[in-house]
């Protein structure tokens, strides 16, 4: 019995390490480039297009076969099947036809017996274009109103009206930049041809049903041909959602042209040209507000950099507008979305999906106004807080329920020592001329759910061993945020087994089909509720069957830490399952899940698009160079709501990892295409993303404790991929405090994102000239 | 044929095509897929792996990167892959402290950090935080933001227990003794062929009789042609075996600093001589480069961006080039002609460097300016030294990378310093020349009008530290 009283140490809410740490630390960890190779197999390369926009006028692929090793070559032409790999919309031609639209995009693919044989074969085509012009900023795509999809609004009451009555009112824009990937692991797909013209597809992808679907589609056979194999990605942060796919058609496409097994691996140049990253957005808004900083009214203008092509854009534009309010009750608003097509790679989901950007547009207004009002941002933000009885209805209509971030915002106004170390900077910034400080504290408010709403449904698959052991599959994909671990730990805690018994592997459409994406943070609210499903689903037979078989009733029967209780009888969990299979007890099951109350009707842009909110708070602070723009990251302190957490390391990690990640964006990592639409921060050399150095020398970093989802989410866990992303918007405000205390936090600088040394330097700049003219004006 | 010790295992190795890298020999050669490419450039660290090597009856153990490292420099060397790392099953300490501080989430980075850890515990048995960023920094991760990283540094280098490469320290000894090369040893194939004479005689004779070759030091810069612009290199010579070229001596005057000296076994010297020098190194890309790259190619390949040069020029340090038997002493200054042009002749290589000694002054600056902190290149590298005698300056070296084709002195901006009054009149009138002296150009770094505005503020930040040396300048001095 003693066995039984004790707590399962691998269940839910401990901080297990993740399932492959120690092969990932051994380098026993498989990647797909890892995997033995056939030796037939081909390694496919693409050439790219070196012009934005160009008709093509022909395509010489004789040339490529004077390279040795070379096995094939081929053009839009020899696609069997449809050519168009878009997501959701059509626009994304696996290879260029008739014309190119970006700098990076797939012309043709070739084959070879090595990698560089086949980009030598590549380079050796001969491929005639008639330039057309190009569109490369988004301003002149939303002044031609060239756009990849329609135009979205979001309206709440009268907000010219709202603006023209409110007692003071701000106009301006924004740019806010991209942002590359950078998963280690660059994209790559491997594909062997099978009997019964089927396909295997190894593919780091966090989208299996969307590669399965594609890949039938290019090869024009139905999806059940079509396998995808998936086991772990080395890191996705949303590039790997759609725009895995172009890899996997490929190789699929020159294995069946040539029966031979295929392999495309991105040098890391051509990943960074061909495939999309998060959008630069332009940001146009008029405010107007009272005394205390409080918005009356909000005209926002959000226009989001696509790229050539629809991808996920429409989605993720909706959500920079579902989250232009971050945590603020905006009062009148019209909120606009434009999705502007330019001529550069496609722009995709990346951590945040558009939220980000909306934020970052709304923060920078709360400082704009507190900048105006000579107040500190933080009671201006406060002041716009939903609120909790009253004011908590979004301009899209759905009402913010379990609002913590009053509490929050307290609390760690209080832990971190926001108020003394505000006056200690004060102090610090008046007795230095040339290094200053900053500090911002500043709130995330995240939706959580697919805003495509039929995508938040998942299914999982476990098996149960007649030895006890366990086998689980689910729809989502290991990118590296320990879904698998927690999926694990949730079966484990419905069986009250130890881990250990649980096996997870790879990721497969012919274990769990018709999957959604691992996106919008949603891996383990999905799958793990799914998974949960299946493992009750088997756990109530073996209840019904004990009950019977032991003439007892099903209240009598519990499970706990590898042992089954059945009245006064204890027996190992094994040995049940064996009692079980003998007398013909079926111990597989899938489970399915589908999220309730979630809907979004697009035409009245209203509804509830999110189950729930996940809440974060964080304060930086900041120290930069009034000379050369440097600055360093001195001190972040964060607290961040994860209901109850499923797994307190992982969260963690996700939070510091999430933080991390949304400061690089909003800093360092920086975008730059010449005047030919070519990226030229195109490697690690020219796109910096933080190194160990640029984390905060003092990083402290909390849970919400005892607080659990009040509403019926797996253990009343939240989602933690992408909500973390946005506490990195606080060392952006933090900078341009730091900016602002130049002249003594009388003008609000106009920095945009990101804020590199050389945008800090002239927000000082421009602080400099603000204070020259003002005494200027002063002695008039 | 090379010789090498991979892990514990003795490879002997004759037709290898001299232009591959040690991750593609790992990867394709020997289906050793533990060590990852992330970029193949040098600039993420998933491909580090760590090189033992016999120094002065020592196993030194230094981080590399695979990607720019040809099999060639392996010679005479243990390479340690993270395949070399788990012992009878059993997990070695660093690759526990990274499990146990949960430091890989998507685990592509994680065997390139495991070996940046394990060279830092085998060089820094003291827990260090700066050490341990040090080791750190030219590894990058994406998913975790390092904290959990950072801790497994400290943890493994807090009461680290004997590995097996403690046990069998005296026996690698030997047998890396026993494989040290006895003669300019040579890989040919695939029409590619290299050779690695071990001295300065041997080298200067082979490339005169292959003056097409190309000169390997660390490859940091040369390996990129073949991982990234997919050149084939038919013919190098590694100077990495030759005695002569990896000396630092010391002189009453002059620091001499043989040409294939590592910049890591740079530091040393070069920051007792010149505090700020050594800050600087610091920041010089990362420690795996650093350990790889060397003085006499960061002057060699003539970049306008090389971040030793400006210093260098500033210092008035001298080259000694060699042709033949032949060498001359030239004033740095002089060596560089225009972009990555040089007076270097046909067979003609570096020798050695010559830096004068600071004689007691503390007069030396020199600022790199770049978006990321560690392991970036700079927008613009600065470096001034001046000497003031009863309120005039007397003498003025300012020099600038970053702002022209070459490195390069800022005459007009010196013109304008010697003979003046130290005052801020004079510096603002020097900064003001500095636009004579410069027309930088606008690129992804940095725009022409960041690159003119912070090189006259570096020169205002000189001047303020020098004259007011209780002000606080630099953002790097709080850690």
């Amino acid at each position: 019995m003693a066995l039984v009283r004790q707590d399962l140490q691998t269940g839910v809410g401990r901080k297990i390490p993740h399932e492959s740490a120690a092969k990932h630390v051994s380098g026993e960890a498989v990647y797909i480039d890892d995997r033995l190779e056939f030796p037939n197999q081909l390694h496919v390369y693409a050439r790219l297009s070196d012009r934005p926009h160009a008709r093509i006028l022909s395509i010489d692929t004789s040339p490529c076969y004077e390279i040795p090793g070379v096995r094939i070559a081929i053009t839009s032409q020899d696609v069997p099947g449809q050519l168009d790999i878009g997501a959701v919309a059509p626009g994304d031609p696996l290879l260029a036809d008739g014309k190119v639209e970006y700098v990076g995009q797939p012309v043709i693919a070739v084959a070879a017996n090595s990698l560089e044989n086949a980009r030598r074969a590549a380079m050796a085509a001969v491929i005639e274009y008639e330039d057309l012009e190009a569109v490369l900023s988004v301003e002149e795509a939303l002044k031609k109103k060239h756009f990849v999809l329609d135009s979205h609004q979001h309206k709440r009451g009268d907000s010219a009206r709202a603006l023209a009555a409110a007692p003071h009112r701000l106009q301006g824009k924004l740019h806010i930049g991209g942002q590359e990937h950078f998963y280690l692991e660059t994209q790559i797909s491997s594909v062997i041809p099978t009997e019964d013209d089927g396909m295997i597809v190894y593919t780091s992808s966090q989208n299996p049903t969307e590669v399965q679907k594609l890949v039938a589609e290019v090869l024009d056979v139905p999806m059940h041909k079509v396998v995808i194999d998936m086991r772990r990605m080395g890191g996705g942060f949303g590039g790997k959602e759609t725009q895995a796919a172009g890899p996997a058609c490929l190789c699929a496409v020159i294995a069946r042209l040539t029966g031979q097994p295929t392999k495309m691996r991105l040098p890391r140049v051509d990943d960074m040209m061909m495939t999309g990253k998060r959008h630069p957005f332009y940001v146009e808004y008029d405010v107007g507000y009272d005394d205390n900083g409080r918005l009356h009214g909000i005209d926002l203008v959000l226009a989001g950099n696509c790229g050539y092509s629809p991808d996920l854009s429409g989605s993720i534009v909706d959500r920079a507008m579902f989250h232009s309010d971050n945590a603020y009750y905006l009062g009148d608003a019209t909120v606009t979305g434009h999705r502007c097509k330019t001529n550069t790679a496609s722009n995709t989901a990346y951590r945040g999906f558009g939220g980000p950007q909306g934020m970052v547009a709304i923060e920078y207004i709360m400082d704009d106004i507190a900048r105006t009002l000579g107040k500190d941002p933080l009671d201006v933000r406060k002041h716009n807080y939903y609120g909790k009885a009253e004011r908590n209805v979004t301009h899209y209509y759905q009402t913010v329920e379990d609002n913590m971030l009053d509490e929050m915002t307290a609390e760690l106004e209080a832990s971190s020592e926001y108020q003394q170390r505000r006056q200690a900077i004060t102090a610090f910034n008046r007795a230095n001329s040339i290094l200053k400080k900053g500090i911002a504290l500043t709130p995330v408010k995240f939706g959580i759910s697919f805003t495509a709403t039929f995508l938040n449904q998942a299914g999982a698959l476990v098996h149960v061993y007649t030895d006890g052991s366990i086998h689980l599959n689910h729809g989502g994909t290991e990118m590296g945020q320990g879904l698998n671990t927690k999926v694990a730990q949730i079966v484990a805690e419905e069986f009250q087994v130890d881990i250990d018994r649980i096996q997870i592997t790879a990721t497969n459409t012919d274990k769990v089909p018709n999957t959604s994406p691992t996106a919008a943070s949603s891996g383990t609210d999905l799958n793990g509720k799914a998974a949960q499903n299946a493992a009750r689903t088997i756990r109530g037979r073996l209840v019904t069957f004990a009950a019977a078989h032991f003439k007892v009733s099903e209240e009598d029967i519990e499970f706990r830490n590898g042992h089954v209780r059945i009245r006064d009888k204890v027996m190992p969990f094994d040995e049940l399952i064996q009692l079980a299979y003998f007398n013909q007890i079926s111990l597989s099951s899938t489970g399915f899940y589908r999220t309730p109350k979630i809907y979004y009707d697009r035409d009245q842009a209203r509804g509830r698009p999110f189950y729930y909110y996940a809440y974060g708070a964080a304060c930086s602070e900041v120290l930069l160079d009034t000379l050369t723009g440097e600055y360093r990251m001195l001190r972040t302190d964060i607290l961040h709501d994860v209901g109850a957490s499923l797994n307190p390391a992982i969260d963690i990690g996700q939070v510091e990892g999430g933080f991390v990640q949304g400061m690089g964006w909003l800093t360092m990592e920086e975008l730059n295409w010449n005047a030919q639409g070519k990226l030229t921060t195109n490697s690690p050399a020219s796109y910096k993303i933080p190194a160990v150095a640029d984390m905060p020398a003092d990083l402290r970093v909390r849970l919400v404790e005892n607080r659990k989802n009040p509403e019926d989410t797996v253990f009343h866990s939240k989602a933690v991929g992408e909500p973390p992303f946005m506490l990195g918007i606080s060392v952006w405000c933090a900078l341009k405090d730091a900016i602002a205390s130049v002249a003594d936090y009388r003008f609000s600088p106009h920095v945009d994102a990101p804020a590199t040394p050389e945008r800090v330097l002239w927000g000082v700049e421009q602080m400099k000239q603000a204070m020259a003219q003002a005494s200027v004006t002063e002695q008039i | 044929m090379i010789r090498f010790l991979l892990n514990q295992e003795l490879r002997t190795e004759n037709d290898l095509d001299p232009n591959v890298t040690v991750l593609n020999y790992l990867r394709e050669n020997l289906g050793k897929s533990g060590t990852k490419e992330g970029c193949a450039s040098g600039d993420c660290g998933a491909c580090t792996v760590v090189v033992g090597e016999l120094v002065e009856e020592r196993i030194r153990y230094r981080t590399l990167n695979a990607c720019l490292t040809f099999v060639s420099a392996l010679d005479g060397k243990q390479l340690i892959t993270v395949e070399g790392l788990k012992h009878q099953g059993q997990m070695h300490s660093v690759q526990q402290a990274m499990v146990d501080c949960h430091g890989s989430q998507c685990g592509f980075c994680t065997p390139g950090f495991v070996m940046s850890l394990f060279a830092l515990q085998k060089n820094s048995p003291q827990h260090d935080k700066a050490a341990a960023e040090e080791a750190l920094a030219g590894n990058l991760c994406r998913c975790t933001g390092y904290r959990p990283i950072l801790e497994a540094a400290a943890s493994s280098c807090t009461a680290a227990p004997r590995d097996q490469f403690d046990q069998q320290y005296e026996q690698t000894l030997a047998r890396l003794r026993d494989i040290q090369p006895s003669g300019t040893s040579t890989l040919n194939c695939a029409g590619n062929q290299s050779f690695a004479p071990l001295t300065v005689a041997d080298l200067a004779q082979l490339y005169q009789d292959n003056p097409e070759a190309r000169l390997l030091a660390g490859g940091t810069d040369l390996a990129l042609e073949v991982t990234q612009m997919h050149r084939s290199l038919p013919v190098m010579i590694y100077v990495g075996n030759v005695a002569e070229l990896k000396q630092v001596e010391t002189f009453d005057d002059r620091i001499e600093i043989g040409a294939a000296v590592p910049l890591t076994d740079c530091y040393d010297v070069l920051a007792r001589e010149y505090p700020d020098f050594g800050a600087m190194l610091h920041r010089f890309a990362s420690l795996q480069i650093r350990n790889q790259g060397t003085l006499g190619g960061n002057i060699g390949n003539a970049s306008p961006i090389g971040d030793s040069p400006p210093a260098l020029l500033t210092l008035d340090a001298q080259i000694v080039l060699r042709q033949g038997s032949s060498t001359r002493t030239i004033a740095l200054a002089d060596y560089f002609v225009d972009y990555r042009v040089t007076v270097r002749q046909e067979a003609e290589f570096i020798e050695k460097i010559i830096v004068p000694r600071a004689q007691g002054r503390d007069s030396f600056r020199v600022y790199k300016i770049s978006k990321r902190l560690d392991d970036d290149i700079s927008a613009v590298c600065g470096a001034f030294d001046l000497r003031v005698a009863d309120g005039q300056i007397t003498d003025a070296r300012v020099a600038f990378g970053g702002m022209a084709a070459i490195p390069k002195r800022a005459s007009r901006c010196e013109q304008a310093l010697i003979g003046k009054p130290w005052n801020q009149a004079t510096i603002d009138a020097a900064a003001k020349a500095l636009g004579e002296d410069f027309t930088p150009l606008s690129d992804f770094r940095a725009s022409r009008e960041y690159r003119a505005l912070i090189a006259a503020n570096l020169l205002r930040k000189y001047f303020l530290e020098l004259s007011t040396p209780q002000l606080a300048t630099r953002v790097t001095d709080y850690v």
